[in-house]
């Protein structure tokens, strides 16, 4: 009993920051239709600069949520306002527009790593930050991973109500549906689609400053996020944030479970999930 | 970068492959090792692109397999070829591993049968990496071993033996986009329900085609893997084998059947260069800044962008209306 306990609130502490990361993609991808291979990027900028800001300047990693988060939704949204706004209006249907954006987006994780190379080179990085043991029940965790949890379903939530509660949410939500229905309903479609870009960026960078914490950092630790990422919102199904929110605790369940027999199979088991989900219900759980 | 339309006009293309594989027949007697080893990476970027633009140009089906098939191809080798002697002779060893990856392809060709547009790359895209993954937990918690080592193959022979795929390769591409199986397979891509109904055996003709371009990238990884000396599922399986092809073919632009053979030929030597030169370091910094433009501003590649400026050149401006359709 106390194991499974034990492997519960192991999977939900990573779930937590699967759901964010999932969240921020569904944005690009449900969204704003761009399958962000650079997703992973966002989440390493984000705790590469964490971790220089607090090895150097000794600013707070949660201080940092308020400096990452805005700068990378800015390059978020200006990234779509240029470069994506003009792949979609220059593409002649969206199916190219899609296949299009995947190649500029792995672009992107090319410029951005190559980037990351020059600042902070091939080593591996990494800081201690509240890392004293706390009990849950019966199940003792460092106090960060529970942090981490925290601020990844304080973001979800809080994001979640401004689409629910708002007339921009409302809107973003039009757009997720159908894009050009929702621009002829007087949506500024351009505008909303970056602003879900940016904001799918602010939550991988939020999420790479919270990872920052519990993990170590490296240029390249990006791909595997995204990939995951990618599991999580197929899995909730393609276009629902509440899915890939869902989706995120399920395959953190599902990677702490597996990682309780053999802590090496745990990506695979994620990939076979993933193309097996492909092949038995490609729109997920709450796809419809 | 619309990748389902594909125009051939042009048929002295061949004649000029001939050429020019003759040319490359006796290279190895007027240049260095030092070129022949480049020429050969070279190549192998080249038929990867081109096997990829035979399934994918057509089709519309933006397969991320390439590395899978390529790892399958560079892991049999391993296994046949290892350091403590050959089990096989090299050109059993390539065949083999062409069958085997010719075998994956069908197995991966009949389970995505119902997956479409982003769903079917997605799901290549993650077949490499369960591999990649699946593998390493077998080399560590089964085998209990890590990495492999090849046995030494002379240049020479690597490159003659990859010319050799190469050509197969590019005659079979020619062959199969001027056949009926050719025209069905671009028939799927503009409409695959239309192509059903006038009788396209679909399922065949896709299935077919796609394993048939596994052959080729699975015996390029199989003669590239003594080149590489040590190998792990990392290095056999790198997702960047997948994207790689799939950009240099964009680069080059679908429209013709010579576009992703030109990108490819002009990104390789691009993409050897700087990694040869001082500017080692910034190699993906313009790798990605070259790739983030040239999708934005040539949506037709390379060559669409030549057509454009020429029409442009001739009609002095006026076929810009056209150049887009």
């Amino acid at each position: 009993m106390e194991t499974i306990l034990d492997v519960v609130v192991a999977g939900l502490l990573l779930g937590g920051i699967f759901a964010l990361i999932a969240v921020g993609l569904s944005l690009q991808y449900g969204v704003a239709r761009v399958l962000n291979i650079a997703h992973g990027e966002f989440i390493m900028l984000g705790a590469l600069v964490t971790w220089t800001l607090y090895t150097t300047l000794d600013i707070n990693p949660l201080i940092c949520l308020v400096i990452v988060g805005p700068a990378t939704f800015i390059i978020g949204f200006l990234l779509h306002r240029t470069l994506f706004t003009w792949l979609r209006i220059s593409a002649p249907s969206p199916a190219v527009f899609e296949g299009n954006s995947i190649l500029a987006a792995f672009g992107l994780l090319f410029l951005i790593q190559g980037i990351a190379f020059k600042i902070w080179t091939a080593d591996v990085h990494g800081y201690t930050y509240l890392a004293f043991p706390v009990n849950v029940g019966t199940v003792t965790f460092p106090a960060n991973r529970l942090v981490t949890l925290g601020f990844a379903v304080g973001i979800s939530l809080v994001f979640y109500l401004f689409l629910a509660r708002t007339r921009l949410g409302k809107a973003i939500r039009a757009a997720a549906q159908d894009p050009e229905t929702a621009g002829l309903m007087g949506v500024n479609i351009n505008r909303v689609l970056a602003l879900c870009f940016g904001f799918g960026a602010l939550m991988a960078g939020s999420a790479g400053v919270l990872l920052s914490m519990c993990y170590s950092l490296w240029t390249t630790m990006g791909l595997q996020y995204t990939v995951i990422a990618i599991i999580v919102v197929v899995l909730g199904g393609l276009g629902s944030i509440v899915g890939s929110f869902i989706g995120g605790f399920i395959l953190g369940i599902i990677g702490s479970i597996v990682s309780y027999f053999d802590p090496g199979l745990s990506m695979a088991a994620y990939y076979l999930i993933f193309i097996v989900l492909l092949l038995v219900r490609p729109t997920g759980i709450l796809g419809k | 970068m619309d990748i389902t339309t594909f125009k051939s006009r042009r048929f002295w293309v061949p004649g000029l492959l001939l050429l020019a594989s003759a040319a490359l027949a006796t290279l190895p007697l007027w240049v260095g090792s030092y070129w022949v080893v480049r020429l050969t990476a070279i190549l192998m970027y080249i038929l990867l692109t081109v096997s990829w633009a035979l399934f994918s140009g057509p089709s519309g089906y933006m397969s991320l397999a390439t590395a899978a098939f390529y790892g399958v191809g560079i892991y049999t080798s391993a296994i046949l070829l290892p350091s403590t002697g050959a089990l096989l002779p090299l050109p059993l060893v390539i065949v083999i591993a062409g069958l085997a990856s010719f075998s994956l392809g069908l197995l991966v060709g009949a389970l995505t049968l119902r997956l479409r547009g982003i769903y079917f790359a997605v799901f290549t895209f993650g077949l490499v990496l369960l591999i990649q993954r699946f593998l390493v937990w077998w080399e560590m918690t089964v085998t209990h071993t890590r990495g492999r080592i090849i046995i030494v193959v002379d240049d020479t022979i690597i490159y003659y033996v990859m010319l050799g795929i190469f050509v197969v390769a590019l005659l079979t591409a020619y062959f199969i986009r001027r056949s009926r199986s050719g025209l069905a397979l671009q028939s799927i891509g503009e409409n695959e329900e239309a192509a059903a109904h006038m009788g396209v055996n679909v399922t065949l003709v896709k299935v077919i085609t796609f394993a048939i371009t596994a052959v080729f990238m699975g015996a390029a990884g199989a003669i590239m893997a003594p080149k590489l000396i040590y190998i792990d599922p990392y290095i056999a399986f790198n997702p960047l084998i997948s994207f790689i092809p799939v950009l240099m073919a964009i680069f080059g632009g679908l429209g013709q059947f010579y576009g992703p053979i030109i990108g490819a030929a002009i990104f390789a030597y691009l993409q050897e260069e700087l990694q040869a030169s001082r500017f080692a370091d910034y190699y993906m910094l313009i790798f990605g800044g070259i790739l983030v433009v040239a999708i934005a501003f040539m949506p037709n590649g390379l060559v669409g962008l030549i057509q454009r400026l020429v029409q442009k050149w001739r009609k002095g401006g006026s076929a810009e209306q056209h150049a887009n359709t």
